[in-house]
């Protein structure tokens, strides 16, 4: 069929067209807009966190009794060889945080000695004994784990830090761009001065805040025990026993001592879904805009097709009559659609790119990805067949007797 | 002639139901995604202290790192040293002056039947209550001269002293925190600031301290900051006396300025402060001290998040979709009664009366879709309060005020006005003798 008599037929009737256009790009425009940002969140929250997330859990202990040091020291102790001998516990360690807590410690490396500057890569920092890194089910990609000899308790005189550090293959890479060959033996400096060995490198660990503008994967294990009144006990079990164990400990450690209280049991698909509230939500409601908007911009396309094919009743029965058939009625109505949504599609792919630029520029939205916006395109263009389908084959069933009935 | 009119529209819409329908569903899904989402922002970026917002501070100095600002692009710490806190509290130039932070404490009822547990506790100057307008149900704050003398006494909240006293009046009452005994001197009334304006660190959003404590005390019971500490040098000295003498900043400090001369005299006061210990070898960057009011405060803080503001603009958008669609719609009706337009037109109706007759028409369906669209906001919040349900604070953040009421009305009328007027103009320029004509 012919396109030029179709579209020089619209051209009489603007003003319908030219809503349809404008609805369908802005249409576009909202759908891979809002694609974009739950494609980025849904990428965020499935991210490996790196640990044994099925079979971990946390609590914390707080004490609220004044203890001496030693007597501090000696009870994570006892909590330790607690948790570590109950069957079923792969290992334990005591730490200031662990991935997507929402809540940590953050410390600023730098090549050279001296004051941070706007250089220095910050990263997360994991006080661990040498049960960490099983704890955390990390593998060392390079060097070693740290040796018993290199685990210390602090110093509540001075604020030297400990002399090694683990730290992940992106937090590496970060500091030592150049390096190709192996990270383990660098120094690096932390607390201004101290100096930080390198001993060994993990192949993936998330700092706490899931949010971080930063990498997420920057972080670093330090050997380094911390004998204060607030600890927090990350404890990994053989598959299948966490959730049998999770009640067994806390009541175990609860009753081991009443100066304390434990608090924060939580499984880390828990903390994982704390921490990814915000992200997951908004995927819910951009689905539910981008469903919704579909749905109203298909019914918008078949009220307006409706009365197209009902104002052109005789026409269609004149067409009908001079030996049109049933399909040349529909595949016009279908061009007629096609001619719409082409020019709102390439109007609305403009306003998409446009607003993009603009989100990523005001806020921390990540670019679209090339493909979004030809996908978008083609869904509409269905919808629009779709919606458009049912008035034209409404229009295909006007007997030719029409022409000659009507007025 | 209105009566007639709305009795027209009212006969034009049943006339058809299915598109009179679809136009009012448009709209009032427009407003209701609209509306939900500027309702949440209106919520999140309201100022809960905007009555006392020309007279309160909040206090910044730039004591950070020669090298590397706080934030860029030259940002000053957000909060404030022990060492100034205390020092500026000391010189008590302001009209009122409060210092605090937050600090976790285990809590140990009396009842032995409620196990320990531990709670957020606001260490702060005495001027905390009166400076915030904070009401109380009993007693009363505790004031300077116990702050000097470190008494050991508490404010709790509303919720908490039901959950200890049954919501007694539990003044004069010992309240036991780290095996301490704290007397109680006042239990506030129902007070929640959203966003929680004077610590906007951690959340935004998260209830007030449940227990209020002394500031001096915390210090000397060697209280840790439960919020955010940063240093950007180490402290000298190891333990809690050396991270009070550090460069550490934990502490938030607001002072109240009731006149500009007091702000002014304010200013000056800083200026000379920061000179001071410059001249001790404190405070390396150049002098940029700032004093925020509580709104320029939380915008300064960014309190309403960025998909907020994402998704405001996607549902502005959406509900130019709708409206685009309605427009349609109303088109469509209006070509399809040109027959009936031009008989009147030919009778003598006047363009402008057919235009009043067809913007009565339009106005009714956007009062319904208005009306709707209401309902439509309402369920929008609590489909956000439904998927954010694992934040305990957010069905603060999903209530609607009169005033988002009256605009979700507004919003709507003016929608369907303006979504009116082109196919209301398109229906006066009928002219009387062309349709008659094909007759």
């Amino acid at each position: 069929m012919d396109i030029g008599p179709i579209w020089r037929a619209m051209l009489r009737n603007k003003a319908g067209f030219i809503l349809i256009a404008l609805q369908m790009a802005v249409t576009l425009t909202i759908l891979v807009n809002a694609f974009g940002i739950i494609q980025e969140n849904s990428r965020k929250i499935t991210e490996d966190s790196g640990i044994d997330e099925a079979n971990t859990f946390t609590l914390a202990s707080v004490l609220y009794t004044d203890y001496e040091r030693e007597q501090r020291m000696a009870l994570i102790d006892e909590d330790l060889d607690l948790i570590r001998n109950v069957p079923g516990v792969v290992n334990a360690t005591a730490s200031n945080s662990f991935p997507l807590r929402q809540g940590g410690w953050s410390m600023g490396l730098a090549l050279e000695p001296g004051n941070q500057t706007a250089e220095s890569v910050s990263t997360a920092i994991y006080f661990v004994d040498e049960h960490g890194l099983e704890t955390f089910d990390v593998s060392l990609v390079e060097g070693e784990s740290f040796l018993p000899e290199q685990i210390t308790w602090d110093d509540p005189e001075t604020n030297t830090w400990p002399a090694y550090g683990i730290i992940t293959e992106e937090l590496a890479r970060q500091l030592f761009p150049d390096e190709t060959v192996s990270y383990v033996g660098k120094t690096v400096f932390i607390n201004d001065n101290d100096p930080v060995s390198i001993v060994g490198v993990i192949d993936k660990l998330q700092s706490p805040w899931p949010n971080w503008s930063a990498v997420v994967e920057r972080s670093m294990l330090v050997p380094q025990r911390r004998a204060s009144e607030f600890v927090r006990y990350i404890i990994r079990t053989e598959p299948g026993m966490r959730d049998q164990l999770m009640p067994d400990i806390e009541a175990a450690l609860a009753a081991s001592n009443k100066d304390r209280i434990i608090r924060d049991v939580m499984t880390m698909d828990e903390t994982r879904k704390l921490a990814y509230v915000g992200d997951s939500a908004l995927i819910k409601i951009l689905s539910f805009v981008v469903l919704l908007l579909t749905i109203i911009t298909g019914l918008g396309i078949v009220g307006l097709a409706s009365f197209n094919v009902s104002r052109r009743t005789r026409q269609i029965g004149i067409r009908r009559a001079l030996g049109a058939t049933k399909p040349a009625i529909v595949r016009y109505f279908l061009i007629e659609n096609t001619i719409v949504s082409a020019i709102g599609l390439v109007l609305g792919g403009g306003l998409a790119i446009a607003l993009n630029i603009a989100m990523v520029e005001a806020f921390a939205v990540e670019p679209l990805a090339w493909w979004v916006i030809p996908i978008g395109m083609l869904i509409l263009w269905l919808v629009g067949q779709i919606a458009v389908a049912g008035p034209a084959r409404r229009a295909s069933n006007i007997t030719p007797a029409i022409a000659a009935r009507s007025s | 002639m209105l009566r007639y009119y709305l009795k027209l529209g009212f006969l034009s819409i049943r006339a058809n139901p299915a598109l009179s329908a679809l136009m009012v569903a448009a709209i009032a899904i427009g407003i209701g995604a609209c509306m939900t989402i500027v309702t949440v922002r209106h919520v999140m970026a309201d100022n809960p202290i905007e009555h006392k917002n020309d007279r309160l501070f909040h206090v910044q100095v730039d004591n950070w790192n020669p090298n590397d600002p706080y934030r860029e692009p030259n940002e000053p710490p957000e909060q404030v040293t022990y060492l100034d806190a205390t020092a500026l509290l000391e010189a008590g130039r302001a009209y009122r002056q409060v210092i605090s932070f937050k600090s976790d404490r285990v809590v140990q009822p009396d009842d032995e039947e409620i196990l320990p547990f531990q709670e957020l506790v606001r260490a702060t100057s005495a001027d905390f209550f009166a400076m915030f307008d904070v009401p109380f149900k009993y007693g009363s704050g505790w004031d300077a001269e116990a702050d000097r003398a470190e008494e050991r006494v508490a404010v709790l909240s509303k919720a908490m002293n039901e959950r200890l006293y049954g919501g007694e009046d539990s003044t004069g009452r010992m309240l036991m925190m780290n095996n301490e005994p704290y007397r109680i001197t006042g239990v506030l009334d129902e007070w929640r600031p959203v966003p929680k304006f004077y610590d906007l660190n951690n959340n935004p959003y998260e209830d007030p301290e449940a227990i209020y404590a002394p500031f001096s005390l915390a210090v000397t019971g060697q209280w840790g900051s439960s919020g955010n500490n940063s240093c950007w040098k180490p402290p000298e000295e190891g333990g809690y006396e050396g991270y009070l003498a550090s460069e550490c900043i934990w502490i938030q400090m607001w002072v109240e300025l009731p006149t500009a001369s007091d702000r002014e005299a304010y200013t000056q006061f800083l200026d000379d402060y920061v000179t001071e210990q410059k001249a001790l070898g404190r405070f390396p960057r150049p002098m940029n001290n700032r004093l925020s009011t509580p709104e320029e405060w939380m915008i300064n803080q960014e309190v309403v998040d960025d998909m907020v503001s994402v998704l405001l603009s996607l549902s502005i958008l959406f509900l130019v979709v709708c409206l685009l669609n309605t427009i349609g719609l109303l088109l469509a009706k209006v070509i399809r009664r040109r027959n009936d337009i031009s008989l009147r037109r030919a009778l003598g109706a006047s363009r402008a009366e057919l235009f009043k007759q067809y913007i009565v028409e339009a106005g009714m369906i956007g009062a319904a879709g208005g009306l709707a669209g209401i309902g439509m906001t309402w369920l929008g919040l609590r489909g956000i309060e439904n998927v954010f349900s694992d934040y305990d604070f957010i069905s603060y953040l999903v209530t609607m005020d009169w005033q988002m009421v009256g605009l979700a009305v507004l919003l709507a009328i003016v929608s369907a006005l303006g979504a009116a007027l082109y196919p209301t103009w398109r229906a006066c320029s009928v002219s009387p003798a062309t349709t008659l004509r094909i007759q």
